[in-house]
């Protein structure tokens, strides 16, 4: 029997009901976009709750499918963010074409991670992630005249285009609220056609039992790589997004902090569920938005939620509801 | 011009640098040899003892003290945290020990800033260790080398006490088989505590030595734990000679890479890393069952 008639015998007897669920978590999670910004007072907010929430679902598919840990998803967003902001302010490309542009980069990104880092297994990975993904925050510091060092990268903005009869213009919070959310269905969409897929339930299978999988002839390492391919392609995007909804790339999107706060919304909303990152990183932002109000110490606060959670709550808000539903 | 007086300073330089990286990385490695947890807080605890050196030598006036003072509060820091925090999450894997600990820095950073202020402290080395001292190939800052003494014999000290006497034979035993230590009659997770609490102790003390070269910031953990983390990577996780050889290896290489192109000094540590990693991916001196 070779791997793959093993692998589509095994998706044939995943249960129908875990398939339904699954696509309602689909549905749930593009109907929880949609109606952000109306909930929220501001447009502006709701976008950053969904690139970050598209970045948690990105990162989510290694961490919270894959079961690696990666601590350097930092270098694919701000990866993404810079090359659309490069694009945008230099050869005044549109917006859309330097947002695709930003995802291959964070393709090739996370390509590079993944022949370093893939050398390595459990902690190690998440330390080499680290390590490289300083060194791109180091390198965007060292290439001061191309990216703007520490003051970040500037001047550019959005052009509005037109698509047959609709002037489209990303100035807008609302229109670009919904331009992103187009980009952020289709990322959605395709993940959990990647999540559904035989090759979804070997990412899974990785998790539990990385040895077992290996011993049911899987090439584990080339799965790997893939995972870590499709998750940078996404978190690339959000990076590119995040360019076009600040109109400025902060030097901090490469920083190792945002790579631990994808972890916490992550974790937060729940690992390795479809619609727990998006949960997650609206609680972080949302948290964030309203203590940086009250306090300048907003850090403290969301580390302590942050360990309050790793102690006592590790499957996050939408894993624990799971479960309790389930019981 | 590059001469070889230049060359000498710089790799001494590199040498206090590398013992800096030396002293965060073996007791990243001390901790993890042993309770298989990676401090992400271990930056933290680095800086927390530089600060609170710094307040006890302003009230004080004695460098001395100074230590005392940062190896007291991050080796309390690290008990508490064992204790309390990390000691529930035992037998529960190895990534949410981590993400604790990460929590845990997000604290510390900002009850840092809190107590001790954004802009962080500064400090004057204290008069004897001001000035520099003629070694006969050059002139060398007294501090450096003292740095690279002090850390060298207290290496020597902490390579006796786990090689040659009781309590480090407790503490390899417990690297090899905790279970079987338990049942030998020795309270395991005493010995975890301990080793926490004296990890945390020899950041806090890198912090308050590296103070008098750096500054002290709260954010000045963030790329003393990356370093060694590149450090432990290098070396081979949970080997401690592997630690001592790539700290020092590395302060020297990006002390040199300073010299010879500044703009790559940041960067020389990832390069290393990578070369590293293609030609030996468990490090050094790591052993691949280390890893699993």
């Amino acid at each position: 029997l070779t791997a793959k008639t093993n692998i589509q015998i095994a998706s044939s007897t995943v249960p129908l009901a875990l398939r339904a669920r699954e696509n309602t978590s689909l549905w749930l999670a593009l109907g929880f976009l949609a109606v952000l910004p109306i909930v929220l007072p501001y447009a502006s907010l709701a976008g950053t709750i969904l690139i970050m929430g598209l970045f948690a679902t990105g990162y989510n598919l290694v961490f919270g499918y894959t079961g690696i840990l990666s601590l350097g998803h930092a270098a694919m967003f701000g990866g993404g963010a810079y090359t659309t902001g490069l694009l945008m302010g230099h050869s005044g490309m549109h917006w859309p074409l330097a947002v695709l542009a930003g995802c291959v980069v964070a393709f090739a990104i996370s390509l590079v991670f993944a022949a370093l880092a893939l050398r390595t297994r459990g902690i190690y990975f998440a330390m080499v992630t680290l390590a490289l993904g300083q060194c791109a925050y180091q390198s965007a510091i060292t290439l001061a005249d191309i990216t703007g060092g520490d003051n970040g990268l500037r001047g550019f903005s959005a052009r509005p285009f037109q698509i047959g009869p609709w002037m489209l213009d990303a100035t807008q919070p609302l229109t670009r609220y919904y331009l992103m959310f187009a980009f952020a269905a289709v990322a959605l969409f395709g993940l959990w056609h990647v999540l559904q897929s035989p090759f979804g339930i070997i990412l899974r299978a990785m998790r539990e039992n990385l040895d077992r999988t290996r011993a049911c002839g899987v090439d584990v390492r080339r799965a790997q790589l893939i995972a870590l391919c499709i998750s940078g392609l996404v978190c690339g995007l959000a990076g590119g997004l995040y360019a076009v909804h600040l109109s400025t790339v902060p030097l901090d999107t490469l920083g190792y902090h945002l790579s631990g706060q994808v972890v916490m919304m992550t974790l937060l909303g729940g690992m390795g569920t479809f619609i727990g990152p998006l949960i997650g990183a609206a609680i972080f932002v949302g948290a964030e938005h309203l203590m940086a109000d009250i306090t300048p110490y907003w850090q403290a606060i969301v580390g302590v939620l942050f360990i309050v959670f790793v102690l006592f709550c590790p499957k996050g808000v939408w894993g624990t509801l799971a479960d309790w539903r389930r019981s | 011009m590059l001469s070889l007086d230049l060359i000498f300073q710089q790799i001494v330089t590199g040498l206090a640098l590398g013992a800096v990286y030396v002293l965060v990385a073996v007791g990243l490695s001390l901790i993890f040899g042993l309770l298989t947890v990676v401090n992400f807080a271990h930056g933290a605890i680095f800086m927390f003892g530089a600060l609170a050196g710094i307040r006890v030598l302003e009230h004080t006036g004695c460098f001395l003290a100074a230590c005392i003072g940062a190896i007291v509060v991050s080796g309390l820091i690290g008990a508490v945290s064992e204790r309390f925090l990390v000691r529930p999450l035992y037998g529960r894997g190895i990534d949410y020990p981590l993400l604790l600990t990460f929590g845990i820095s997000y604290v510390l950073v900002d009850v840092a800033r809190l107590l001790y202020g954004r802009e962080g402290l500064s400090v004057e080395l204290p008069e004897a260790m001001q000035g520099g001292i003629d070694l006969g190939f050059g002139y060398f800052p007294l501090f450096r080398l003292a740095l690279i003494a002090f850390t060298l014999l207290l290496l020597t000290v902490l390579w006796f006490a786990i090689e040659r006497t009781r309590w480090g034979l407790i503490i390899r035993a417990g690297a090899h088989d905790p279970v079987i230590l338990r049942v030998l009659g020795i309270d395991v997770s005493k010995v975890w505590l301990v080793i926490f609490a004296l990890g945390s102790a020899l950041a806090g003390l890198a912090g308050i030595l590296a103070a008098p070269l750096r500054g002290a910031t709260p954010e000045m953990g963030d790329g003393v734990l990356v370093a060694a983390f590149v450090v432990t990577v290098v070396g081979g996780m949970g080997s401690l000679v592997g630690a001592v050889v790539a700290g020092f290896g590395l302060g020297v290489a990006v002390s040199l890479t300073t010299l010879f192109a500044p703009a790559f000094s940041e960067l020389s540590l990832f390069i290393c890393m990578t070369l590293v990693l293609l030609v030996r991916p468990n490090g050094l001196f790591g052993r691949a069952s280390v890893l699993s």
